[in-house]
């Protein structure tokens, strides 16, 4: 009996000494000078930002190069000076995409890390956990990469700013080409089963009516089989398939559609996209990807002349390792460049107000081919894309860019010239 | 029988109180972040202490626990936000929600327990693995009501007003813990905790001193599921949010891991193996931010790092103390038993 009792007591008290070490062992502040007002992770020569990103698991395939591509980005930036005298030093968590660890993750870095703000964090069920505890902290949560609806609603979350042009705003553009292109055609519609395929969906309603679809399926990315899916359009005798699929269900749709001899139209989202992934994924059957089309808001890798492309294929090699460069590296640049034209635009005396206040004041000029809307009212992002298509195994631009809204408004064109960068490359505001 | 008894009840209770009020005065010293890593602690406590039962003292393994988990925790989920949708609000409500999680986790768990009683080994493995994989799939088939691979959300009441948000989250999954652990540790020194002991060690044996094999069985993974619903209930409302991801087979393998490590069938060594779940990642992360790598390695090894050394450290400790932890522990105090 004493010695359960003795026993016992010691788990306990090793459990409790444990807990403490660790967090005794947490009281390390960042080296560097003293903060300036008391905001968190900045001081006068350093600015700390973190991320969360799978850079391991199952859905880390590429999405891994993004958070390396913006840390170089500002390597790149703070090799030159620094955004008004700081560095940025960005923090990047692997969440492996489970929403379980990204609570943690997070937790850590704004509690422990205690950064200044979260920059890019990536998913849409991942992030949707966060929303509610980055709000009560009140730390900025920019840029989330996730083209859900639910990034911009900024009298729930004031704090919170989407990036990419979201899904709805994609599928009324995507949409309008079919109407336009393919009329008379019947269209039909597969998407996957989360908010992803459900926003894309309502945008494409929007356009071609509720009753312009000849169908409408979904899929769920733990079961990798459109077998029924596709098969069905081909029976209701579909001619336009819009897809709303992440990368592998794209080349599944391909490749199953091929299996079963049938050839329509497929028009894809931004996100399953990307000519490099699919023909990494199809292999010899590569050849499918010929003539399909899509929509983007970014420069393509294979822009080779584009002034964006080269200054960032630039930093890839120096700051970078010259690692394959591909959309993964653009998208994760692009984010870069925007949050320090965001971060010059707050000025010296940064606070976490005053970089809401910047990112709210909004005419962010940059690599996009759309607008970037951001007002009082609006924490949306990009506002358009332009078409693309793959011809001879080369994925270019089409057609003039569109720019629409995630409600009711028009899809119309959008003519601005597209913005040059800058000569050294560093951005402003 | 009744004046042995009365003793190890009070003893126990006395325990639990003495730990409670260690713990409470801890969460009042530590990082919002640590008690949040705490309160993670006391969620995969109720989880794995009944896991370490099952295991340990009954002899079934189980590959399902993390399934379990994610049954009390959609039922939390889908109850809270039912609740305040019908707009019954109030911090009680989530007690009505955590109990009506045990009891669901409490009614598949009987059912499973059914199955497994008729099996033994490999093929109780396969069945309890079976569980592990159904919950993404049942997720999507009524994806209305779980939301696919997305998940839920879960709607809370904000905190009493003298307690933080990670304070409160503490003390609601270390009270949960300590009530598992306490009614647990009564469990494991009554009858039915021997019957859980002579079923493991020999069933012809135990048959014949007059134990009903296939009750006790069924009995102790119920019990146990009660355990990994609580948890699952606690993780949900401390994360705010279930996926099926967040309860996959790896959490399930995690589970068994902790229990292992920590030292099957110990109660104790189910508190070490929680600790171990939660704070080795965070350990080697640290560690692995310590070494100075060239852009090109830090890039191949960001995030990679932080798992082999995970990896590396339970092989270390399986190697050093096959007995787990808490057997390490018992022959470090001079070989009591």
């Amino acid at each position: 009996m004493y010695s359960t009792l003795v026993r016992r007591g010691l788990a306990l008290f090793a459990s409790v000494a444990l807990a403490a070490g660790a967090a005794a062992c947490s009281g390390g502040d960042s080296p560097g000078s003293k903060p300036k007002a008391d905001v968190p992770g900045v001081t006068d020569t350093e600015i700390l930002v973190g991320t969360h990103m799978p850079l391991t698991g199952p859905a880390s395939a590429g999405y891994s190069k993004i958070a390396p591509a913006s840390k170089a980005f500002f390597d790149f930036v703070n090799a030159n000076g620094g955004v008004h005298g700081r560095k940025i030093n960005y923090k990047i968590m692997d969440d492996g995409y489970n929403p379980a660890n990204t609570q943690t993750v997070v937790r850590q870095l704004v509690q422990q890390d205690k950064v200044f703000a979260i920059l890019n964090g990536l998913g849409t069920p991942t992030h949707t956990g966060v929303l509610d505890f980055l709000k009560t902290n009140k730390v900025p949560d920019l840029f989330v990469a996730s083209g859900s609806r639910s990034w911009n609603q900024p009298d729930k979350y004031p704090g919170t700013f989407g990036f990419q042009t979201n899904y709805t705003v994609e599928g009324k553009i995507l949409a309008n080409h079919v109407k336009n292109t393919y009329a008379g055609k019947k269209v039909c519609f597969l998407g996957q089963n989360d908010d992803f395929g459900r926003d894309s969906l309502a945008g494409v309603e929007k356009i071609l009516g509720a009753t312009g679809l000849a169908d409408k399926q979904t899929y769920v990315v733990t079961t990798p089989n459109v077998g029924p899916q596709i098969g069905s359009f081909k029976a209701k005798g579909c001619e336009v398939v819009i897809l709303a699929t992440v990368p592998g269900f794209t080349a599944l749709s391909l490749g199953t559609a091929a299996r079963l001899q049938y050839k329509p139209q497929f028009v894809v989202s931004s996100v399953g996209g990307d000519y490099n992934t699919l023909s990494r994924q199809l292999g010899e059957a590569k050849g499918l990807i010929e003539g399909l089309v899509g929509a983007f808001y970014l420069p393509l890798y294979t822009q080779v002349d584009d002034p964006w492309i080269k200054l960032f294929q630039k930093v890839n090699t120096e700051y970078n390792k010259g690692v394959d460069f591909d959309g993964n590296i653009i998208y994760g640049m692009s984010v870069a460049y925007l949050f320090v034209q965001v971060l010059q635009a707050a000025g010296k005396d940064l606070t976490r107000e005053s970089l809401i206040a910047a990112v709210e004041k909004g005419g962010y000029v940059g690599p996009g081919l759309a607008p970037v809307r951001y007002s009082k009212t609006d924490h949306s992002g990009y506002g358009g894309e332009r078409m693309i298509t793959v011809t001879g195994g080369v994925q270019s631009f089409f057609g003039p860019a569109y720019e629409t809204d995630d409600g009711d408004g028009p899809v119309k064109e959008y003519s601005a010239a597209q913005a040059q960068p800058p000569a050294n490359g560093l951005p402003t505001s | 029988m009744t004046t042995d008894r009365m003793p190890t009840l009070l003893r126990h209770l006395g325990f639990a109180a003495v730990a409670g009020l260690a713990l409470f005065a801890l969460t009042y010293t530590l990082e919002p972040f640590r008690n949040f890593q705490l309160a993670t602690i006391g969620a995969y406590l109720c989880a794995t202490a009944g896991l370490t039962v099952l295991t340990g003292l009954n002899g079934q393994l189980s590959l399902g626990h993390g399934a379990l988990m994610a049954v009390g925790a959609y039922t939390v989920a889908l109850c809270q936000n039912a609740f305040a949708d019908a707009n019954i609000l109030g911090g009680e409500v989530l007690y009505v929600s955590l109990g009506l999680g045990v009891l669901t986790t409490i009614v598949v768990g009987l059912i499973v327990g059914l199955a497994a009683a008729r099996l033994r080994g490999p093929y109780l493995a396969g069945v309890t693995l079976a569980v592990s994989v159904v919950i993404s799939a049942v997720t999507t088939i009524w994806s209305d009501v779980f939301n696919s691979d997305q998940g839920l959300s879960v709607y809370l009441e904000p905190p009493p007003d003298y307690l933080t948000m990670e304070q409160w989250q503490a003390w609601l999954a270390l009270g949960a813990a300590l009530l598992v652990m306490f009614l647990l540790a009564n469990v494991i020194r009554s009858r039915f905790g021997r019957q859980f002991r002579a079923v493991r060690d020999d069933e012809v044996a135990a048959r014949l001193a007059g134990i009903n094999i296939a009750r006790t069985q069924v009995l102790a993974f119920t019990v146990s599921a009660a355990g990994a619903g609580l948890g699952g209930g606690i993780l949900a409302v401390i994360t705010q949010a279930v996926s099926p991801s967040a309860y996959s087979l790896v959490l399930s393998l995690n589970l068994l891991l902790a229990v292992v490590v920590g030292g099957l069938g110990s109660l104790a060594g189910a508190v070490w193996g929680s600790a171990l779940l939660v704070l080795l990642p965070d350990l080697a992360h640290t560690a692995s931010e310590q070494l100075s790598l060239s852009p090109a390695a830090a890039l191949r090894l960001e995030g990679n790092l932080p798992l082999a050394i995970f990896g590396l450290t339970l092989i270390v400790v399986m190697i050093a103390a096959p007995g787990g932890i808490q057997g390490l522990v018992r022959r470090l105090i001079g070989g009591r038993r």
